[in-house]
């Protein structure tokens, strides 16, 4: 048995502590909001894993680490699997050992799933220069089981399914945004963010029992938001004939501004939506969803569908559609351009401000800078189905969305943004009006 | 509240080697976008590959510090020649989503903990420097960066620039480097390939009709612009350890910022931009902090240093509204093209 080349796959695996690290960080990785069971952490160099079985953490597994000049410490691990452990020394070796009979009955610890190393329940990890290494323990029961990787999958399409319509309702914004007024805004993020952070906000007011009319009020201001901007900032902007680099990089300062003011009010913790807790249920094979996912899923459906006919068949649609098309031609056939593009801003700014609140769920947890950790996504997912496309944004959010969480069972988790932004700039170079768009449209 | 102690303290940040990284990093923008008229929105991951190749090259490859410091040039230039192959034909806006993206893909991987014995994952690298390592951080040995300052041990210079060898050491350097990188920049952008580029950015079409190769000079600009980027993360290495919480999104804006705030299409300007972000941003994080200990500001010590990254904000939205060509810049020299 290779040792060395099994920690290498293995710390290809989510490491949990890292997880939690990257939240820390404030940056893209999402990752579960790992809190993971931590001993010493006042020792500068970690050893930390996670214990799953078929891909779900198994909780309050006792595994033991132990090392030169008798050091040894003991951990649990926590709901998700996850636990850490400081060790005192680098260039070190350290043993790692699963105490089986803290396992579920009838499991034992077994091969990798998505590699043929073999692994025992005592395994040697060597803490290299950079002070920290991972060791992942599978549990199982004893052979690998093509249905439960079946499974897997239908489970992670599901969960992307649940993220892409979540970053559909950003996206369709953004990009009916882009089409009419051909700003590439920056700022749609922290309109994202405005809907949770607000929400969060009155629910401190008015009780955990008063969501729903949170959740309303938060939509309601968000249109308020959506009006604000259009009529404070962007209009007058328009009015000045300001080129689109520059209407791009007032975007940026602006998102610079509105969201270090959340961090400002939120401080840089995250905060946690009532009901983020609620119990998985078992639906078919290993499918679990929580009622907040049925709900989120429902609702963004049923808001796609009301989007989708106001767009199709209304009056405002049809001629929003037409300024995405040629605004010259657009105005000169007597359309309200700017009347247009402020009902553009509110629509954009309400399903923003929906999808925050879906997104804190999905997440879970609310973050002064968490519109920013999906404002990639969202340019990709756009960009994908065609810049200045509502319906080419819907497809192009669905497919990034499952793209993330399904690439996350091939390649580590803490590297499953990277895959969308790949995508995001082939297609960029090799079909930048995206699957949908027109080539005209590409200057 | 100690006033005169914050005016010190910001007044220190004027030589500060950070204020110098971020003169780098802007006149390397000022070659892209106010020069060139490249809209390079990923500045921190051309600053990123310039401190981790310089600590990997040392940490991993053994490498002294001065062939080290040519790794992170080289990977800089390797990534504008990645990046600028396929994209330099897209337009403006679209050039921008795909250097952001680049340069958040270069700051995944370098977090990323697959690669943790290279990079040091979230935890960044530490200790590639030579002698003066902290107990936590025990150095590789003599032979470092700081093993070859010739200064004699001691504290020089006068308040707020009292300091030790060291400081003196990474200011002396860090201002060599950049006088020499301000120099080539005005000679460059005044010569014949200077006038060139800057009819790209004015009209490419036009250029193209006299027979020039737009997208070779493009592809030049691109990459002298990214390897004064990766000299500016070189000198953020030098003086203290690299992570990659540092090369996000945001510092590419602040760079933005300082550079419009100088004049994106001048040379002094990316320096006198950097210089006054950074005093402003340091007086502004002691100020808001102190007035509000003192009772002034009716808002925590953490709330009041968030204040200025808000400030900065607006002042980025106000300059590109009101003086699009920053302090020093030339209304005729358009630095926005449409």
């Amino acid at each position: 048995m290779n040792l060395t080349a099994t920690t290498r796959r293995a710390m290809g695996r989510l490491s949990a502590a890292v997880g939690a690290f990257v939240l820390a960080f404030g940056v893209l990785a999402l990752g579960a909001p790992a809190h993971a069971d931590v001993v010493n952490p006042e020792l500068p160099y970690k050893v930390s894993g996670n214990v799953q079985n078929e891909g779900i953490g198994v909780n309050g597994v006792l595994v033991t680490v132990t090392g030169g000049g008798g050091f040894s410490a003991e951990v649990s691990s926590d709901a998700e699997g996850k636990w850490t452990v400081g060790v005192p020394e680098r260039n070190a070796d350290y043993t790692v050992t699963v105490d089986e009979s803290t396992l579920p009955d009838g499991i034992a610890v077994v091969d990798n799933p998505e590699t043929e190393f073999v692994e025992s329940n005592v395994q040697t990890v060597t803490v290299g220069p950079g002070g920290r290494v991972a060791m992942n323990f599978f549990i199982g029961q004893g052979e690998r089981n093509t249905v439960s990787m079946v499974d897997q999958i239908v489970q992670r399409l599901i969960s992307g399914l649940n993220f892409g319509l979540m970053l559909a309702l950003a996206s369709v914004g953004l990009s009916l945004i882009y089409g009419t007024t051909g700003i590439s805004n920056f700022a749609h993020a922290e309109m994202v963010t405005f809907g949770a952070v607000v929400t969060f906000g009155l629910v401190g007011i008015l009780g955990d029992s008063a969501l729903p009319l949170a959740i309303v009020l938060a939509i309601v201001l968000s249109a308020g938001l959506g009006w604000g901007l259009d009529a404070g900032l962007w209009k007058p902007l328009r009015k000045r004939n300001t080129g689109l680099v520059q209407l791009m990089i007032v975007s940026i300062g602006l998102s610079l501004a509105i969201r270090y003011m959340y961090q400002f009010f939120i401080g840089g913790g995250t905060e946690q939506l009532p009901g983020s807790d609620a119990p998985q249920i078992a639906l078919f094979g290993s499918v679990k969803l929580s009622v907040v996912d049925m709900v989120s899923m429902g609702l963004s459906i049923l808001l796609i569908i009301i989007f989708g006919w106001w767009l199709t068949y209304t009056k405002i649609g049809k001629a929003t559609r037409a300024i995405s098309d040629n605004p010259s031609l657009a105005a000169a056939s007597g359309i309200d351009v700017d009347g247009v593009v402020r009902v553009v801003w509110v629509i954009g700014s309400v399903l923003a401000g929906f999808s925050g609140i879906l997104w804190a769920y999905f997440r879970p947890g609310i973050r002064w800078d968490m519109g920013g950790q999906i404002l990639l996504l969202i340019f990709a997912a756009t960009t994908l189905g065609g810049l200045g496309t509502a319906y080419g944004a819907l497809i192009g959010s669905i497919i990034v969305g499952i793209l993330v969480e399904a690439s996350s069972l091939i390649i580590p988790s803490d590297l499953k943004y990277v895959g969308a932004l790949v995508i995001l700039i082939g297609i960029l170079l090799f079909r930048p009006q995206g699957i949908f768009g027109r080539k005209e449209r590409v200057g | 509240m100690d006033f005169l102690g914050i005016l010190s303290s910001t007044a220190s940040f004027i030589l500060d080697p950070t204020t110098m990284a971020y003169a780098l990093a802007g006149l390397g923008l000022a070659i892209h976008f106010g020069f060139a008229g490249l809209l390079n929105m990923g500045m921190a991951g051309f600053m990123a590959l310039g401190a981790y190749g310089y600590a990997i090259g040392i940490l991993t490859f053994g490498l002294p510090w001065y062939l080290a410091a040519f790794v992170g040039i080289g990977a800089s230039i390797v990534f504008a020649l990645i990046l600028g192959i396929p994209t330099l034909r897209l337009r403006g806006d679209y050039l921008a989503i795909v250097t952001i993206a680049a340069a958040e893909i270069i700051r995944l991987l370098l977090l990323t903990a697959v690669f943790t014995d290279v990079t040091g994952s979230a935890d960044g690298l530490t200790g590639f420097n030579g002698t003066g390592g902290t107990v936590t951080n025990p150095t590789p040995g003599a032979g470092g960066f700081n093993d070859a300052n010739p200064i004699p041990s001691g504290e020089y210079g006068f308040e707020p620039f009292l300091d030790n060898e060291r400081t003196w050491f990474i200011r002396i350097v860090g201002m060599l480097i950049l006088v020499g990188a301000t120099f080539a920049v005005w000679r460059l952008v005044n010569s014949p390939w200077g006038r060139v580029i800057k009819g790209i950015r004015e009209d490419e079409d036009a250029v193209r009709s006299l027979g020039k190769n737009v997208f070779a000079y493009k592809m030049q600009a691109l990459v002298i612009g990214g390897v004064l980027g990766s000299l500016g993360g070189l000198l953020l290495a030098l003086s203290t350890n690299v992570n990659s919480s540092v090369y996000v999104t945001s510092l590419t804006f602040f760079i933005w910022t300082a550079l419009l705030l100088g004049g994106a299409a001048t040379v002094f300007g990316p320096l006198v931009g950097s210089v006054i972000f950074w005093t402003l941003q340091a007086f502004l994080g002691l100020v808001f902090p102190a007035l509000a200990k003192a009772g002034l500001l009716p808002f925590s010590g953490i709330q009041a240093a968030q204040i200025r990254f808000i400030i900065v904000g607006v002042i980025l939205v106000l300059l590109v509204i009101f003086r699009p060509q920053g302090i020093f810049g030339n209304k005729k020299e358009l630095t926005f093209v449409k």
